[in-house]
């Protein structure tokens, strides 16, 4: 049994809804929940304004409707699930730290900003920022799952330092601008600046990419930590090919503008 | 209490608590990782001369291993978790990470954990980097043919050493192929390994030795050439050949079925008696009498 929320109609301007989490959700009655506080534009106003709320309180929430406008879902969120039966506004699982997203259509820039653990998946596209940190942060997700199945926009996993992104479809500019760690594999093709100004981490272009030339060729090699993520990819939906899985990589080195020990690997097949 | 024309004679093996844990050794291909586990499990026969005592478990599918390679599972064994440990770093350093295309990964879930990976990545000198993938640090180690990928933590537990047949036997050929079967059987079962040279020891050991220092000596009651000779030969006038096979287990329930199991396949016309090792009873915690192994329809 989970606790339903379906949108009564689009708002015209956006509302930040942070309070749509298990964590704070459940345990309180229906009638608490309708009167909890969010914020449509610059106004103060309540839960039941826009929603209407049944079910049980617990740690699912299903959600119904175009809340491509509903901001901040699943802030903070510690555990539990979220289920979103249609597109997502930006801000989706700020500063996660465990417990499973889903959204069935579309998600807006910032998909899990600053993810510290759980995971996200978006059936469909996303917008820019995935798993990055804010604007004036040194530090953008440093654990979890974001699992996006169509495309993305720029700045994938910029300053990211660890977890996995994976994205399905075409990512655009700077995938891993500023990165510190961790790993995104990026399925179909990539716009350009890979992996600029990154320190560590892992960029797996399975459709190749335009390298930056202050990245290093090393070698031709099969790198065996892949065969894990991809095994766990495949299993997660996304379209790895047997090809990719016994593909020998071509390794670049970067940013050699920092400190050079960031790669780009690139399947030779 | 008879299988056949074979005697469970009414004794017990005296097992010993150990810490046990199970590896899971990858390649390119099975010869390779065949070769990291032969490797890994030789000379590691007895914990009282080896430190540890391992054998190989069984082969992985692609379809069983982390990486989808083939592999072979590994299970090992020390007094304790500390030797333990330290004993998973020796020989995964030196016997796995010097193997090509090789990788290793814990293949037991216990809350019970011992760093390895953790360990072997300062041979990367600075160069190595970890991964984390869900729950599972991994270290990718920068290696003359590429990466040498090794999980951090590996799951150790409780597990019992020792447990053990002795097959006596007419003569040594039929004594040979009872033994034979009888690993044949054990290595059926999972959650067993066979440390000794192809899962059989002809030098059974006692307890102690009239020579000072000299921690185990010949077990002298089950030597057919003493029967003349020692006051206390457990040797009937037909046996004339004698071996052992050690069973360690990560669970006194799975060394419990092994024995079993390599009793049932052992016996057979010419192997006199089955018996098995024990020290009175005064030093293992597991006593295994050999006839609660049978259930009610092996008794005759």
């Amino acid at each position: 049994m989970s606790l339903r929320l379906v949108l009564r109609a689009t708002p015209d301007v956006p509302v930040e809804a942070d309070c749509l989490s298990p964590d704070r959700l459940s345990g309180l009655s229906i009638a608490e929940i309708e009167r909890l506080p969010i914020f449509h534009g610059n106004r103060k106003t309540a839960l039941a304004d826009f929603f209407s709320v049944s079910g049980q309180p617990g740690q699912k929430i299903h959600m119904q409707g175009d809340l491509s406008r509903i901001k901040h879902i699943g802030t903070g969120m510690s555990g539990g699930e979220i289920l979103i039966d249609g597109d997502a506004g930006q801000h989706l699982g700020i500063g996660m730290l465990g417990g499973t997203i889903e959204v069935t259509g579309n998600a807006g820039d910032w998909v899990g900003p600053e993810l510290r653990g759980g995971r996200i998946v978006v059936r469909g596209n996303a917008g820019h920022l995935v798993g990055s940190a804010f604007r004036g942060s040194a530090v953008g997700m440093t654990g979890g799952e974001i699992i996006i199945h169509g495309n993305a926009l720029n700045e994938i996993g910029h300053c990211m330092r660890g977890g996995l992104i994976a994205i399905g479809g075409n990512a655009s500019d700077f995938v891993g601008v500023n990165m510190l760690a961790g790993t995104i594999a990026i399925f179909g093709s990539a716009g350009i600046r890979a992996g600029a100004g990154m320190k560590r981490g892992t960029i797996v272009a399975l459709q190749g990419l335009e390298v930056l030339p202050t990245f290093s060729m090393s070698c031709v090699y099969h790198p065996s930590f892949l065969l894990l993520y991809l095994r766990h990819l495949r299993n997660s939906g996304l379209p790895v090919a047997d090809s990719h899985l016994t593909s020998a990589y071509n390794r670049w080195c970067g940013d050699a503008v920092e400190i050079n020990r960031g790669e780009i690997l690139i399947p030779t097949t | 209490m008879q299988l056949g024309t074979t005697q469970i004679e009414d004794t017990f093996a005296e097992a010993f608590a150990m810490w046990g844990t199970r590896i899971i050794v990858t390649a390119a291909n099975l010869d390779w990782a065949r070769v990291a586990a032969q490797s890994v499990t030789g000379f590691a026969t007895s914990v009282i001369g080896c430190k540890c005592e391992a054998g190989i478990e069984r082969e992985l599918t692609e379809l069983e291993t982390p990486d989808g390679r083939p592999g072979i599972a590994i299970l090992l064994f020390a007094m304790d978790r500390t030797g333990l440990g330290k004993r998973l770093v020796e020989r995964i350093g030196q016997c796995v990470m010097t193997c090509p295309t090789t990788a290793c990964f814990s293949g037991l879930e216990s809350e019970h954990q011992v760093s390895v990976g953790g360990k072997l990545r300062y041979f990367g000198d600075g160069h190595q980097a970890s991964k984390k993938l869900g729950e599972i640090r991994l270290w990718r180690i920068p290696v003359m043919d590429g990466e040498f990928l090794v999980q951090d933590r590996f799951g150790v537990q409780p597990a019992v050493g020792g447990g053990n047949l002795i097959l006596c036997g007419e003569n040594d050929a039929v004594t040979l192929a009872a033994a034979s079967a009888a690993v044949a059987a054990i290595r059926t079962q999972t959650g067993v390994a066979l440390p000794f040279p192809g899962g059989v020891v002809r030098s059974g050991s006692k307890v102690g030795s009239r020579y000072k220092g000299l921690p185990a000596s010949t077990n002298h009651a089950y030597c057919p050439t003493l029967k003349a000779v020692v006051p206390d030969s457990k040797l009937g006038a037909e046996i004339n050949c004698t071996l052992e096979i050690v069973i360690d287990g990560l669970t006194e329930a799975s060394v419990r079925i092994a024995m079993g199991a390599g009793a049932k396949a052992a016996a057979r016309p010419g192997l006199t008696s089955i018996s098995a090792g024990n020290y009175g009873g005064n030093l293992g915690q597991f006593h295994i009498q050999l006839h609660s192994l049978f259930s009610d329809g092996d008794k005759p």
